[in-house]
């Protein structure tokens, strides 16, 4: 299944993922305290800067990932030209646009396995509380491989669907898709139980 | 233990298929995203533990960079964004859902039709819109307000759970995991 991460190899890849998510998570703190406008606006031109480093592609990419935010940017624009704060309307903006464009950065330049690897050294704690790392590792493999499985039966049963009724698929195609979902889990129960022991 | 986890781990792949498949109009002509009526039957049928394991898995998908929530997005970014609350309620609306159908002993429609509008709506809401009212600057009243144009789609949605998990009930009635 295809992952967030840019197949364009940039140096931000080679960077270990702990510090990458370690530096994000000071960097959105630090970002959602600011609330002047000219500091947001220098941070939101050293988050473009950094993505103009790793080449066009990359960062025509980086701002396609920001695209689902219009909806929100145009309510923060119509809601303060309303009410004639502008200057807190785009501070907020921009410092909306930056934290995502930085957190989108480090999805775009961290590949899945590192960042799992990292999840499963954070996971270790948990053990205390009964979560083995294992089970959490094997309850995301099995969720990865699992969408993808799902994914194409739903499909299957839209088409049967298509194929018998000219109007669309309704809620109705829930209930077996629901069924599909229940029926995979226990052979899966089933396949791991005369394979291995948690 | 193995069955636990199978069902956790398939319910989080039935999140993500419902949130991808584009087909599913639940009203005609309002394209509304099928993937909190997921999150609303991972509490009513799986019951309220393994139903916001299966949430809390799903969203773990989705942190690490996979493209898992309706309309393909996903990654780190949603975390940072202004509908971060909704997705941090998620888990909690699938505990809240799962929480009243095996507590509640009336008629399975109805414990799933309360527990999907106290989970799904009541509870997620709360989460979204503090979410809302911190990211985009808004008192809560006013991010409260850019909250309700989704109340009707939802309040359908809690509809849709109650019908499917008693559908779910009469044609398999083993597998209804909150009320064994």
């Amino acid at each position: 299944m295809l992952t967030l991460t840019s197949p364009c190899e940039t140096a931000l890849h080679r960077l270990p993922a702990a510090g990458k998510l370690a530096a994000l998570a000071v960097l959105t703190l630090t970002l959602m305290r600011l609330t002047d406008l000219r500091l947001i606006a220098l941070a939101a031109t050293a988050t473009t800067l950094l993505y103009c480093a790793q080449g066009r592609i990359f960062t025509l990419h980086g701002a396609r990932m920001l695209r689902p935010l219009w909806p929100f940017l145009l309510v923060l624009a119509l809601w303060h030209g309303v009410s004639g704060e502008l200057a807190r309307g785009a501070a907020i903006s921009l410092r909306l646009l930056t934290a995502v464009a930085l957190a989108n950065l480090v999805t775009m330049t961290t590949r899945l396995d590192d960042l799992i690897a990292v999840l499963e050294r954070l996971a270790q704690p948990l053990a205390w509380l009964g979560l083995k790392p294992r089970v959490l590792a094997l309850a995301l493999a099995l969720a990865i491989r699992m969408t993808p499985v799902l994914l194409a039966k739903t499909s299957i049963l839209l088409q049967a669907w298509h194929a018998r009724s000219p109007r669309r698929p309704g809620w109705r195609v829930v209930l077996p898709v629901l069924l599909i979902a229940l029926d995979d889990a226990d052979h899966v129960a089933e396949a791991l139980r005369a394979r291995a022991t948690l | 233990m193995e069955r636990n986890l199978a069902y956790v781990a398939l319910f989080a792949a039935l999140i993500a298929v419902l949130g991808l498949v584009p087909q599913i109009t639940l009203i005609s002509g309002v394209p509304i995203t099928a993937q909190s009526l997921g999150v609303m039957l991972c509490g009513t049928v799986l019951g309220a533990r393994r139903g916001a394991l299966a949430v809390l898995l799903f969203l773990l998908l989705v942190a690490l960079g996979l493209p898992l929530l309706s309309g393909g997005r996903g990654g780190l970014g949603v975390f940072a964004g202004p509908t971060v609350g909704f997705l941090i309620g998620f888990p909690v609306a699938a505990l809240v859902a799962g929480l009243v159908v095996e507590r509640w002993s009336v008629s399975l429609a109805f414990a799933s039709l309360a527990g999907a509008v106290l989970g799904g709506i009541v509870v997620l809401y709360a989460f979204g819109i503090v979410g809302m009212s911190v990211v985009l600057g808004k008192t809560l009243p006013e991010a409260a307000l850019l909250a309700t144009p989704f109340l009707v789609g939802d309040l359908i949605k809690a509809g849709l759970c109650a019908l499917l998990t008693d559908a779910l009930a009469r044609v398999r009635p083993g597998a209804l995991l909150s009320r064994p």
